[in-house]
């Protein structure tokens, strides 16, 4: 498909991030032992969730370590770089989003690790903002906090005045609906991570000095306000988007989707909280691990629940097919093939939600063979590869199911047709694509599909000699001595 | 007067190059091949057919036996269908246990080609050397599963046993081990001077011609297409993993050979990353019903395997089997190309052309 190349290029991003997180989290600590007044922002949310927190950050620990082993230094470089390219990106396509933010979680929830700490000792002051949107659902809230606490940190160290400024003005909008709640929960985590993972940067260089004065605390405060503040409007954005194009995915996708985002998360809170590990922090050993664990995950449960009830939000309104990835390109096959082959050559066409989203096209009859050729041989479309070919047995019907993909596209598409059952005879494809001559073979000899014009249509399992076709539904095996 | 005929050659069933029970009509005109007929089918247990009658948990010992030299992504290839179809969330660690297992079998898979294609021209040492590697894979994969070839080590939301005490340690230390001896391969073979007269240049395809008979895995990336699923349609964890799509050009023997060899590698990179990350503890299977029920439609997945594409079609009508289950099995595909590979070749290049393609005779059959 298309997006793979971004995709992965996100993910690579993703793991810069989260590295960088790790870096973040090194200097947090540093932070952490300084003064505390200005965390209590980050601590109220923190004392919402403590455990979490504290499981954060002993998995954040344990991940780092693993993490930090390898290309702990190249990483965090890199990741500086990248984190603001990956948000660009993200926009970009929803998925591609939905993966991002999670990155962006599991590293925030890294940095919330470091400074839940640092904020659990310290008071309560501030919490009050994170409480509020809490109450929306507690869960995201509570994750989101942990999160925002995190960033809040990490950027407190550098900048916590200017961000505590900037983000209350946006937090404000956040309050406003549960959904755009959870959304910005997760945003504020991403934003935070990103956030920490610059600041981390900045202060690795630098910031050790910085980290250690009374500053940092107000930093953090500062921070903390901040990060929830971009939360709340990353997420409305990101709600936006999904509600626009993300929930693509709607049915099993935007579940693959969001497990994928939750894995990731977990990847990478887990890197994270190993370099983090491994720079700093030996103190907290397995608990910390089992914390950091738990935090990740729910970080991600709280991505996955945040675009679950934005996909299902806009669903409903609009129709369930508005929203995968792909429809775009189905529209665009459709619109093609009817431009040239004209209006009654499919049947029908649909996203195969359970199958990964792949546009489906289900060919008449008699234009099947034209269909298939188009696909292979129209510029724009180019389907050049035949992935898969086989017949089945419905009762009502039979079909034959084809799966292509472009290797300029990069892009898959399922074409299918719908036989008669007494008479299921249909135009091999095996002129167009040479590989389609054996599969279709076995689909006349295990379900008795007849493909006129095949080069060599043979019964090529069972031999000759054999009676019926056993993958029909009405078989009876035919034994000679019975 | 010379009299010349056409002679007509039986290769098979039973012959040890053919890799398994693999029957091969030769026509020859002297010492060239022109025109050859492969039948197939000797092993076909009716996989499918079954599998209509058996709940899906059930059916994960069937695919075992399809590519029997590399079942865990066979294992694999199931469960993630029903897993799309469902939606279930994987666990991290079974995820990582999954990756570890299938590239683990990967690996395998390949030493145990490499082997057996050397083994083809005459060589016989090789085979040991590859068996003595496979053989501790499949001691790690043994301690994993219980089971030394039909693993049957995958289900629907996990994995049936967890990692035993030590076994994490035990493959980062069999990584290095196996990069080590790796080299050892291309000294005592790649630069062989009979291997490479009777690789190089033999079974030569372009990739248009790859592209049209639907080949996939090295057969394909042989002719420097880059393309793998693991990477280009990325399922499981594999998207959190560093590591190259190894691609080679000039599409005859030498350059699968290349390719799997260093695709050992790579699935190296993998396993070594892997070990890395493994998280601490969790849970190794999801929270899934007792009783699988894939829900009501249909779904093709694909993934890479280790002779390429493996596919399963679901369709699906809510119940607890399967209305009727589809593999697309690579070897089988893969093979469909040999018959023009063979045309106007030397008698002798055969065994180099067909053992390069790399077959399993359960997975052609199904």
């Amino acid at each position: 498909m298309s997006g793979e190349k971004d995709l992965e290029q996100l993910k690579k991003e993703a793991v810069a991030k989260a590295k960088a997180a790790a870096a973040a989290k090194r200097k947090a600590k540093e932070l952490a032992e300084s003064g505390a007044k200005e965390e209590e922002a980050a601590p109220a949310e923190a004392t919402g969730d403590d455990l979490a927190k504290q499981k954060a950050e002993a998995v954040a620990k344990a991940k780092a370590a693993a993490a930090a082993k390898r290309k702990a230094k190249e990483l965090a470089e890199s990741g500086a770089k990248e984190e603001e390219v990956a948000p660009a990106e993200a926009t970009g396509d929803d998925l591609a989003k939905q993966k991002a933010a999670a990155v962006a979680k599991a590293k925030a929830a890294a940095a919330a690790k470091r400074k839940a700490k640092e904020l659990a000792e310290s008071g309560a002051k501030e919490e009050e903002v994170a409480p509020a949107e809490a109450s929306g659902d507690d869960l995201a809230k509570q994750k989101a906090a942990a999160v925002a606490k995190a960033k809040a940190a990490a950027a407190a160290k550098r900048k916590a005045k200017e961000l505590a400024e900037s983000g209350a003005s946006e937090e404000a909008p956040s309050a406003e609906d549960d959904l755009a709640k959870k959304k910005a929960a997760a945003v504020a985590k991403a934003k935070a991570a990103a956030a920490a993972k610059r600041k981390a940067m900045g202060q690795a260089s630098e910031g050790e000095e910085a980290s250690a004065g009374g500053d940092d605390d107000l930093a953090k405060k500062k921070a903390a306000a901040v990060a929830k503040a971009k939360a709340a409007a990353a997420a409305k954005r990101k709600a936006m988007g999904q509600e626009a194009g993300g929930e693509e995915t709607s049915g099993g996708d935007d579940d693959l989707a969001k497990k994928k985002a939750a894995a990731i998360a977990k990847a990478k809170a887990a890197a994270a909280a190993k370099k983090k590990a491994a720079e700093g922090g030996a103190a907290s050993g397995d608990d910390a691990k089992a914390k950091a664990i738990a935090a990740a995950k729910a970080k991600a449960a709280a991505a996955a629940r945040a675009k679950g009830g934005k996909a299902s939000a806009a669903d409903e309104p609009e129709e369930p097919k508005a929203p995968s990835p792909n429809q775009k390109y189905l529209d665009k096959y459709v619109e093609i093939i009817k431009k040239h082959l004209g209006d009654d050559v499919l049947e029908d066409s649909y996203i195969n939600l359970l199958s990964k989203d792949v546009p489906t096209l289900v060919a008449k009859r008699d234009s099947y063979y034209k269909v298939a050729e188009f696909l292979k041989f129209n510029e724009s479309l180019s389907f050049d590869y035949l992935s898969e070919i086989h017949g089945s047995d419905f009762e009502t019907h039979m079909e034959v199911y084809a799966h292509f993909y472009s290797y300029k596209n990069r892009q898959s598409v399922a074409l299918k047709v719908k036989l008669d059952r007494d008479q299921p005879e249909i135009e091999s494809l095996a002129k167009l694509w040479a590989g389609a001559e054996w599969p279709e073979c076995e689909a006349y000899d295990l379900v008795g599909i007849r493909f006129t014009g095949h080069p060599d249509l043979r019964r090529i399992m069972l031999g000759e000699d054999w009676i019926g076709h056993p993958l029909r539904k009405d078989y009876e095996p035919y034994d000679v001595e019975v | 007067m010379v009299r010349t005929e056409e002679i007509l050659l039986n290769v098979g069933p039973q012959h040890p190059s053919t890799h398994g029970v693999f029957r091969l009509v030769l026509t020859l005109d002297g010492e060239v091949i022109t025109d050859a007929k492969p039948v197939i089918g000797y092993l076909h247990r009716g996989t499918e057919k079954i599998a209509e009658n058996l709940q899906y948990t059930q059916i994960i010992p069937y695919t075992d036996r399809m590519d029997y030299v590399s079942a865990m992504t066979n294992n694999y290839v199931l469960v993630h269908a029903v897993e799309t179809m469902m939606g279930t969330e994987i666990p991290e660690r079974a995820e990582y246990l999954r990756v570890l297992a299938m590239e683990l079998n990967r690996v395998a898979s390949h030493l145990l080609w490499w082997g057996t294609f050397i083994l083809d021209f005459g060589a016989t040492s090789p085979l040991l050397y590859a068996f003595r590697e496979r053989e501790m894979i499949l001691n790690l994969l043994n301690e994993l599963s219980g089971a030394r070839l039909t693993f049957n080590y995958m289900r629907v939301g996990g994995v049936k046993w967890d990692a035993p005490e030590g076994w994490i340690e035990k493959v980062q230390e069999f990584v290095p081990y196996m990069r080590k001896q790796l080299k050892g391969y291309h000294d005592l073979v790649s630069g062989n001077e009979i291997f490479l007269n009777r690789t190089k240049g033999i079974g030569t395809y372009t990739k248009e011609d790859a592209l049209n008979y639907s080949l996939s895995g090295v057969n394909l990336r042989s002719t420097g297409v880059k393309w793998d699923l693991r990477k280009d349609e990325s399922y499981s964890i594999y998207d959190r993993f560093d590591f190259d799509v190894v691609t080679r050009d000039a599409g005859d023997a030498f350059a699968r050979y290349e390719c799997r060899l260093e695709e050992i590698l790579e699935s190296l990179k993998i396993i070594e990353q892997a070990c890395e990350q493994f998280p601490q503890d969790g849970p190794i299977m999801a929270k899934v019903p007792k009783i699988i029920k894939a829900p009501k439609g249909e779904a093709f997945v694909r993934i890479e395997g280790s002779r390429g594409e493996i596919g399963c079609y679901i369709a699906s009508d809510g119940k607890k089997e399967p209305y009727r289950l589809k593999f697309r099995r690579p070897s089988f595909y893969n093979l469909q190309i040999l018959p023009k590979l063979l045309k106007g070749e030397n008698i002798s290049n055969l065994i180099s052309i067909l053992g390069a393609i790399d077959i399993v005779l359960g997975e052609v059959d199904g």
